[in-house]
Formats: C-alpha cells, structure tokens, sequence
C-alpha cells in the first residue's frame, strides 16, 4: 500500500504558471501559398499547479486532453508559448524550465526523467539492454567501464530484471511487454532523478502485470524518494497510485484536489461523468445510460465558454451555448427522425454557417414562421434539452430565423471544498453543495 | 549485424536460392578481381610475350590465347580477368562513396529538417530527374580534366549519380523513425542532437542501405560499361574495360570474328544478372513487407477426448 | 440533444433474456498454425453454445488464443492455419463448406468488428458509397432508395446522423468511426457478430457508448455477439456470459455474474484480482506468463502458475465440469472443493511443489 499522504510534505518541486502550449498546424498547400494564418491548437492553455515533494500526482483526461503535453512540457519536451514552469531543484536550486535551452536543457534531464506508454517503441530497437539503460550515464558523463557496468547491472536488479546476465544483451524485441517496462524504468532511474513524469506506464501492458509494474513504481517511489506525475486516462489506477489527481480536458484543468476527496465527492460534471463510465468488473453493475454524448471537440477551435458544456449532461444558460451547438442539435433531431430530415433540410438551408463559433446563429431559408416552428417543434420533442436554457432570444431575420445565445466566458478554477473546480456550477464564494 | 546475418542464414524457399546463385557467381568474380595477377596469363596491357614477340591481331581461341586476341593485340582471357579488377574497383568505389555521402546527407537533412532540408530535397531532386546515364557522362566530363580517364574518375561520375538515391532513402526512413518514441525517449534522457543521429537513427534507418548498394552495383557496372562503351570510360590504358572492348569488337564480329566481342559481353551479362540477384535476394529477405511467413501445413492428431455426459447438455 | 432512443426495427418484437435456439454450436473446435517448430495450438478444444440475442464475452491475457477463436468462428484466418472439430452456424456445418461458399456467408451471416476501424475503411469513398457496396455485394438488384433507406436506418441506430451520409471517412472522429464499422456490418443483419476489442482504441466516454450500442443490439437486430476484450469490466456491464481463456482453452465459462461473483478456475480468480477497479485496495498479479502454445505444460496448462496446483494438476488434464451456479470450469482444485475426487489417490492431492518464478518472467 502506498502510503498516502503521509510522505506528502508542502514543499514544491515543480510550479506551473498559468503555461500554454500552443501548436501552430500546418495548412494546406494553397493556404500556404496564399500567406493564411495557420490553425494553431491549443493542447495546454492557461495551466496552474503545484507538484509537491513525495507525491504522486495525477494528470487524468481522455486523448486529446493535454495531458501528454503537459507531461513533456514538464521536461522541456516541447516548447511552451506562455506561462512558466519553475523547477525547484534540491541541488541547483530554482530554474526556469520553460526558458531553458540546448545544454542547460539537457543538463535538466539528470533530475527529471520519463517513463512512456509504449515500452516497445521506447527503446531503441538496434540497442542491447545493457546500452540502452546506461546510455544516460554515458550521455552525461557520468560513468563509464566497470563502473558503468556495474551501475546498469544495479538499476536492472533494482527493477527486478534478474538475473541480470539474462537481459544484459538482449535486445527489446526479444522481452515481453512488461520486461520492456522495466527496462525503461531502469533507464529513467539511472540518473537518480527526482521527478519522474510516467506516461500511462500500464496502459499496453497486459493487465496481468499492470498491478505489478504498479508496485515496482511505488517501491521505487520509496525507497528512491521520487516523485511522480502520473499521467492517465485510467482512474482506476489512478485513485489507487495517486495522493493528488488532476482532471484535464481540452487544455485544461476542470477539476484538482486529493484523490480520496475527488473521487468520494466528485464535483465537476466531467469528473462524475469519467467515474460512471469506468467499466465495473461488478457483476452488479449494469450499463451506464446517461453518459455525455459525442466526443472531445477539435482543440484547434474550442467550444465557445466552457469547453465541456456541449456534451455536458448539467449544462445550464450561461454556460457558452453557440451556433455550433445548434447545429449539432439539428442533426441529433434528424438522426432520430430520419424521415423528416429532406424536407426539414430544405426548410433550414445552409448548415455550414453554423460553424464559424458565434453566439448569434442566423439559420433558415424557407420562410421565418416555417423555420420558428420547427425550432419550436424541436424544442418540445425534447424540453429538457439543456440549449434551450442558452438562448436569450429567437427573432426573425430574412427568410429564416436569428437565434441569440447568452455569451459566457470559460470558467476559471476556484475552491470549493476541499478541491477546485473549473465549473459555472460552483461560483467563487459560493458554499460547498 | 548478429541479427542481419543470423536473418540470410535462416532465408528459406526461392529467396534463397535466388542469393546463393548471385552470391556463387559474385564470388567467382571476386576471386578474378583479386587473383587477376595469378589467373591471367598476360598483363592487361600487354601485347608481346616475354621474348618480345608481338601477339598476333583477332588471332581465334588457341593453346596460348585460349580465349583469342583482339584487335589491339591483347590476350582477350587476360582482359576479362583484369577486367573484372576494374569493374569491382570502381562498383565498390562508387557504391562506398555515394554511401558515405549520400546517407549523411539524408539523416541530416530528415532529421534536422527546415529550410537545409528542403534545398537538400530540390537539389537531389533535380539530379534525380535526370537519366543516370546522361548524368555519369557530365560527371565523366567534368572530371576529366582533373582525373583523367583514370578508374577513380569513372567512379566517383558514377558515385555522383547513386547520391540522390541514398539521401532519398535514408532521408524518407529518416523523417518516420524521427518521431518514434525512442528518439523522444532519446531526448528526454538528455541526448544531443548528434548523439540521437548516431546512435539512435542511424543503425534504424541504414538497414535499406545493402539492398540498394548491391543494386546500385549491378547499375553502376551497366553504366560504366555503358561508358567505356562510349569511349568516355576508363582509357584502355589505364585498366582492361569490358565495355570499352567490347565496343572496339564490334565492328569484326560482324566480319565473323566473334571471340574478341562475346567474353567481355558475358562477363558484363554474367555479373550485372549475379549482383542483381544478390539485390533481390535480399530484399526478399531484409524487407519485411516482401518476406513472406514459411507456410507449413497442419495436421490434427485423432484427439481422444475425455467425454463427460454432463457437458454436452451444460454447454447448451 | 439526449442519444437516440434505441427503437425496435420492422417492428420486430425481441425480448431480450428470451432468446430462441443456438445460433452457434461450437464442439471441441482447434484452430493451429503450422510453424517450424511445430504447430501453434492457438485454439485447443473449445466447445459453447450461442444464442440468439446473447453476447458472449471473452477474456484472457494476451496470447490465450482470444482473438484466433473469433476469427476462427468466422474463417477470417492466415494462410497456414486449419480448422478442426465442429461449428454449426444455424444449424449448417461450417467446416465442411467450400472455401467459397464460406466466403459468400461473411458479411451477410457472420459480421466482424475490428479494434481499429480507419483501417478497414477506404479512405476515398464516401459512407455512402462504403453501404451501398457492401449492400450489393450480397445483393445485386437492391435499389438505390432501398439501399438508402437500410443504409440511414442502420446509421440512426448507431446515432450517426444523416447529415454524415455522404462525408467521407476522415471527416469523423474515432468513436463515430467505429460506429460506422458497427452500422456497415450490421446493415446486413448478420446472425452472428465477432467484436474483437471493439473499444481499445478508444476514451472511456466512447468506449461507454459504444458498449452500451453493443449491449442494445439484441433489441435491434437480434444478433448473437462474442465479445473479445481484454477488460473484464466490460464483460460484466455487457455480456450475458462469460468465456474465461488460457492457453488455447477455455477454462470456465458461464453466466457472467455468476462467474464474477464465484469464479470457479483460479485463473478466473487470479484475473479478476489482478484487475484494478475503483475498489481496488491492494495490488495483485498473476506471476509468469502464458505459455508457448507449440508445447503447452502436460496437464492443467495453468498448473505452473496456479496457486491452487496440486500434484494431479502437472499429469492430468482436467475434466470439464458444472459446478454449482451452473457454470462449466475444467480444474481438479474445483473439483476436490466439491468433494469429486475421493477416487483419486491421496498423494496426488498434495500440493504441487512450485518451481520459483523469476519476477521478471511475466508478460
């Protein structure tokens, strides 16, 4: 058992302010060519938090979340575009992470190390095990000969890769999954690193040895005094393996606070959500109904307000209801009523407009009235709709109808009860519900 | 390496036939190239015998030229043989140069990428667009004037045109193995960016390398054939040439004399087929796309099965 | 904007739980692969039954022969491999029909879902185009109104809507994506589906969506599932019966709950403990690793890691059993528990000595 808690002290290793990792995507060709502006994503956007000395702390979220890319900006993987991340090293004392370059940044990496989801593809697949795990000592100049020998020979027993003779030559594709694991974890703590960033270390393993990679982190979590940023999709391990959870989505952190305190009072709708969608080995439990819909929206254009608000099941009006959305309830309308959908299509007109993110949404070419009362017909088939409660006011315009959404901004994080929230439903000040 | 030879020895079927035969034939070759000095019984250049006396000219296949002269009086056996020096010195120079630079040039250029990278590609790009035999001919020219006629000037007319062959190659495996997650994984342990190329890179992307050099080398002696063939190789008195003599035999094989223009034409032949075969043999064997599982049929032994009567109704 | 209700087609009336007679009788069915060193027993003997409207879920570690069952059901197999034993779709004998005829059921009898959908679509043809030459191949004088209306309804019930219908396939998202493999195989309305990992790939939002599609499927198309996953979770939200596999056999296999709540095998057992849930308060593992299938150990296969084994275990295949709860597990430490083995000399009861598993030898 991991001793929760208890080896928590509240001194910070690493603080992340308020970092954005934007990607500019490339364009087409003949946007390239014409000078547009690349699309830029936002994989991390306006990040705060705290990684203390001796915890593990969590990043929970689906793909497309920015947790990978707050892992590696963590290590300086990949450039940050604002913020900072300060490291607070017990040797060098504070540097600025997000402003290293070249050597420095290098040098970095002697104190935080990675350990990654795919074993296989994380090991250099012309290297024996042996080099592969002490290259970092070489790479450093930290060791070399016997004395490199023997210190590879050590971090390879140290992760239960023994008898050592048995892996020295061999090469990754002749290990099994979770042998590979080890190996990867061994050249991690090679270095004698303080923090390590664990990206879904489990998640390609086979669940038989899931729980014992598991054990072999948390041992070495102990007896090495690390700690750890582990990054997930999986809460099930990460109520197990964590002091502290982070729940991302879209760039964002939504929900931060104990693992004990999220998961036994789970406050943001995202979060409730994740929990109920965990598969159950429970013969008891059946298949869950009322799930979000649809899927973690495009990050290059985000949802207007709160980024989860259209899949979000206790959305209310000032939660960032746009055009987009409107479009997105149309075609629900039509996928339960097949039907219906030639002639309503005619009726509604041109549906790409709905897409530029707007909180006007102008819709409708078959006459005003016609188009209000399909809207209203719409509305009635499903009046708990949560849209509904968006929208400040339907006018006519042209030949169809202008729809008017109460604009809102994204919610920040504040405290509310032991944790914080990035959620409308949980204004600042507010009592704890 | 372990692996890669541990990988040809375990090749199966027609795969390995096709190797064994191009190897067999290289290696008979090889052996001229090396032994030339002991095989032939003339010197290339040679025209009379220890006594002094001219040999005669396009004298048929006898005791003492058992293979004839031509019409430059030289023992035509004695030719082939030193020919085959020629040929494999400048095969090997021109395979071994294009690689050294051409491999480099593509790990850089893929790895690093930007705008190096994209003038490497246009430059590659343009010579790669023209014929390659268009090409060794403005190579040869071009370097004429500093080398010669000799064998490295044919060689490296030849290495200029494989160049863009191993960039391309090595620049395309390159640019794939450049996001996998051992090089991430290379980074994150603190590897400069040559320490990744050399040690991490380079041993992945190379392994398409051989196939293309043995192909290359069938090529390459076409095109140096081709060369001497056009009078812009190497200089008869330089090296023994295959292409150059057979060029020169040309004209008496159609007044009947054959044996000056078929032995130099079968050793091209010969060679060119057996260095291909090697190619294909082994990328029959490196490619893993190519590679094809060994399919052996199976066979259920009778299986005496434990029948409990409660089972048949239960699984119902 | 909720989910589409799920409605009943044709006005098909199907009660789930009330399912008709077998669709699939499988009887100590092998599928191997011939390899240098000797056939792989990939499937070994595996017999069960499969009801219309049921969904069979099976688990297993990597290696157990999971995916090579379903494949072997539908006859998607590698060159190499061969067929033994019985399989009775709907009543025909599969192994005894020609390659041929075989090929014509697949797709319109016997539907297959893959882990990863992208690769099984053509990037260049719209969804419309992926319907309307699926519905062709397997009837050539279908209309084009019909082939819209079948093709519309299959994608309402998989709540993909018909504003989609002529996008192509990378204009989707990887949830509607595998919706879009599950609508264009089950728009044939074959009997029989094979989900091989279905929802791996996928966010745990999606993967619940895309369960809960496959759970409904037997109100909408009658269809007899089998589930492979790895993820015993889903087994038990999903499945109505549980298949637990190693090495090339099934070991246990019954009723889902009953299997979860008493599992019979200790590799169902030790599976289940192994598994990290939210209630999860200690970390357990199976140690070693599933064994070479070209010689699997004598005896129970399981016998090296069980902590169960007894001497019996290392010599004597097990005997396939009901135990009490109705389900059906092939293990001598079952059988001692319900007192079966007073036959048996006492010797062989003993414990088995276990030779020491290195902890790097695992998976």
């Amino acid at each position: 058992m991991p001793t929760k808690h208890e080896s928590v002290l509240h001194e910070s290793v690493l603080d992340v302010d308020d970092l954005a990792v934007h990607f500019q995507l490339q364009g087409g060709a003949l946007s390239r060519l014409l000078g547009l502006k690349a699309r830029s994503v936002k994989a991390v956007d306006g990040v705060t938090l705290t990684l203390h000395r001796g915890e593990v702390l969590g990043l929970v979220g689906e793909s497309g979340s920015g947790k990978t890319t707050l892992g590696r900006a963590l290590l300086g993987l990949v450039p940050t575009t604002g913020g900072s991340i300060t490291y607070h090293g017990r040797e060098r004392g504070d540097r600025l992470v997000s402003e290293m370059r070249g050597a420095e940044l290098r040098r970095l990496r002697t104190d935080l190390q990675m350990v990654f989801q795919d074993p296989h593809a994380a090991l250099n697949p012309s290297m024996t095990i042996e080099e592969a795990v002490g290259h970092p000592l070489v790479i450093h100049g930290i060791a070399s000969g016997d004395e490199l020998r023997q210190r590879v020979s050590a971090a390879l027993e140290r992760v239960g890769l023994a008898p050592v003779e048995r892996f020295l030559g061999k090469y990754p594709s002749d290990l099994s999954g979770g042998q590979k694991q080890r190996a990867v974890i061994a050249r991690a703590i090679i270095l004698d690193p303080e923090v390590l960033v664990a990206d879904e270390p489990v998640s390609m393993l086979d669940m038989s040895v899931r729980a014992k990679i598991l054990q072999l982190m948390l041992d070495l979590k102990n007896d090495l005094g690390l700690t750890y940023v582990y990054i997930t999709h999986d809460l099930a391990t990460a109520k197990y393996f964590c002091d502290r959870i982070a729940i991302m989505y879209l760039g964002r952190v939504v929900e931060i606070g104990a693992t004990d305190e999220i998961f036994a009072n789970p406050r943001h709708p995202y979060t409730k959500a994740l929990l109920k969608a965990i598969p159950e080995p429970d013969p008891e439990k059946q298949v869950p109904r009322d799930l979000p819909r649809g899927e973690i929206p495009d990050a290059a254009v985000p949802p207007l307000g709160c980024a989860f608000h259209p899949r979000c099941p206790e959305a209310i009006a000032g939660c960032g209801w746009e055009s987009r959305d409107l479009r997105a309830l149309l075609e629900e309308h039509w996928t339960r009523r097949v039907e219906a959908y030639d002639d309503e299509v005619a009726l509604i007109g041109d549906l790409d407009s709905l897409d530029t993110p707007s909180t006007t949404a102008k819709l409708g070419s078959g006459g005003s009235g016609e188009v209000r009362a399909l809207l209203d017909r719409i509305r009635a088939e499903n009046p708990d709709e949560p849209l509904w409660k968006g929208v400040t006011d339907i006018e006519p315009a042209s030949n169809g109808v202008e729809v008017h959404f109460q604009p809102a901004g994204s919610p920040a994080l504040r405290r509310a009860g032991g944790v914080e929230v990035a959620c409308i439903l949980y204004p600042e000040g507010a009592p704890d519900p | 390496m372990r692996k890669f030879l541990s990988t040809i020895w375990s090749t199966k079927g027609l795969a390995r036939w096709i190797l064994l035969v191009g190897v067999v034939i290289t290696v008979v070759f090889v052996a001229f190239a090396i032994f030339a000095p002991w095989i032939a019984p003339f010197d290339f250049n040679q025209t009379r015998d220890a006594a002094g006396v001219k040999f005669p000219k396009l004298q048929s296949p006898s005791g003492t030229h058992w293979l004839g002269t031509n019409d430059q009086f030289f023992d035509i056996f004695s030719r082939v043989v030193w020919g085959a020096r020629t040929a494999l010195e400048v095969v090997v120079i021109s395979v071994l140069v294009a690689g050294v630079i051409g491999v480099p040039l593509g790990l850089v250029s893929g790895f690093i990428g930007g705008w190096i990278d994209r003038l490497l590609v246009f430059v590659m790009d343009a010579l790669y667009t023209i014929p390659s035999l268009l090409l060794a001919i403005i190579f040869a020219f071009l370097l004429r004037d500093a080398l010669g006629g000799s064998i490295m000037a044919v060689a490296l007319a030849l290495a200029a045109i494989y160049v863009p062959q191993y960039y391309r190659v090595v620049r395309s495996t390159t640019v794939s193995a450049r996001e996998a997650t051992y090089v991430e994984a290379a980074r994150a342990i603190g590897a400069k960016p040559t320490t990744i190329m050399r040690k991490y890179l380079f041993g992945n992307v190379v392994q398409s390398v051989p196939v293309l050099g043995t192909l290359n080398a069938a090529d390459a002696l076409g095109t140096l054939a081709a060369l001497g063939f056009l009078g812009l190789g190497i200089q008869p008195t330089e090296a023994s040439e295959w292409g150059y003599d057979l060029s020169r035999a040309l004209d008496d094989a159609q007044a009947g004399v054959w044996w000056p223009a078929l032995w130099p034409g079968l050793a091209i032949i010969l060679l060119i087929t057996a260095l291909t075969l090697v190619g294909e043999g082994l990328n029959e064997t490196l490619n893993p796309a190519l590679r094809r599982r060994r399919l052996l049929p199976v066979r259920f032994p009778s299986k005496a099965t434990p029948t409990d009567p409660e089972m048949a109704e239960a699984a119902k | 904007m909720n989910s589409p209700t799920v409605d009943l087609i044709d006005g098909q009336v199907t009660e789930p739980g009330a399912p008709g007679g077998p669709v699939l009788e499988v009887r100590d069915l092998r599928v191997w692969y011939g390899t240098e060193r000797g056939p792989v027993r990939a499937v070994d003997g595996v017999s069960f039954d499969l009801a219309e409207g049921e969904i069979l879920g099976v688990v297993g570690e990597s290696g157990c022969g999971k995916s090579t069952l379903g494949r072997g059901l539908i006859g998607l197999l590698p060159d190499g491999s061969n067929r033994d034993g019985t399989l009775r779709f709907q009543g025909t004998d599969m192994l005894a029909l020609k390659p041929k005829e075989q090929h014509a059921m697949r797709g319109r009898d016997l539907g297959m879902i893959f882990q990863e959908p992208l690769t099984r679509l053509n990037p260049l043809m719209r969804i419309s185009e992926h319907f309307s030459e699926t519905l062709k191949t397997h009837d050539k004088s279908i209309s084009k109104a019909e082939i819209e209306r079948r093709s519309l309804e299959s994608l309402r019930v998989m709540g993909i809507p018909p504003t989609r219908f002529h996008a192509y396939p990378h204009e989707f998202s990887g949830g509607m994506r595998q919706r879009l493999m599950i609508a264009l195989t089950l728009v044939l309305r074959p009997a029989f589906v094979v989900a091989d990992e279905p929802t791996t790939a996928l966010d745990v939002l999606v993967e619940a969506q895309i369960i809960r599609i496959l759970h409904d499927l037997r109100a909408n198309y009658r269809t007899a599932l089998l589930l492979i996953t790895h993820n015993l979770g889903i087994v038990a939200e999903a499945c109505d019966r549980v298949a637990v596999m190693y090495a090339g056999e099934i070991v246990e296999i019954g009723d889902a709950r009953e299997v979860f709540a008493r599992p019979q095998h200790p590799y169902t057992r030790e599976l289940l403990r192994s598994t990290i849930s939210l209630s999860t308060t200690g970390l357990n593992y199976i140690d070693g690793a599933p064994p070479d299938l070209v010689e699997p150990p004598p005896g129970c296969h399981f016998h090296p890691r069980c902590p169960d084994a007894m001497k019996i275990c290392a010599s004597r295949h097990p005997i396939t059993r009901v135990h009490p709860g109705g389900s059906l597990a092939s293990c001598w430490a079952a059988d001692a528990r319900e007192g079966l083995l007073a036959d048996v000399p006492v010797v062989e009861l003993e414990p088995l000595p276990r030779e020491e598993i290195a902890v790097a030898d695992e998976a």
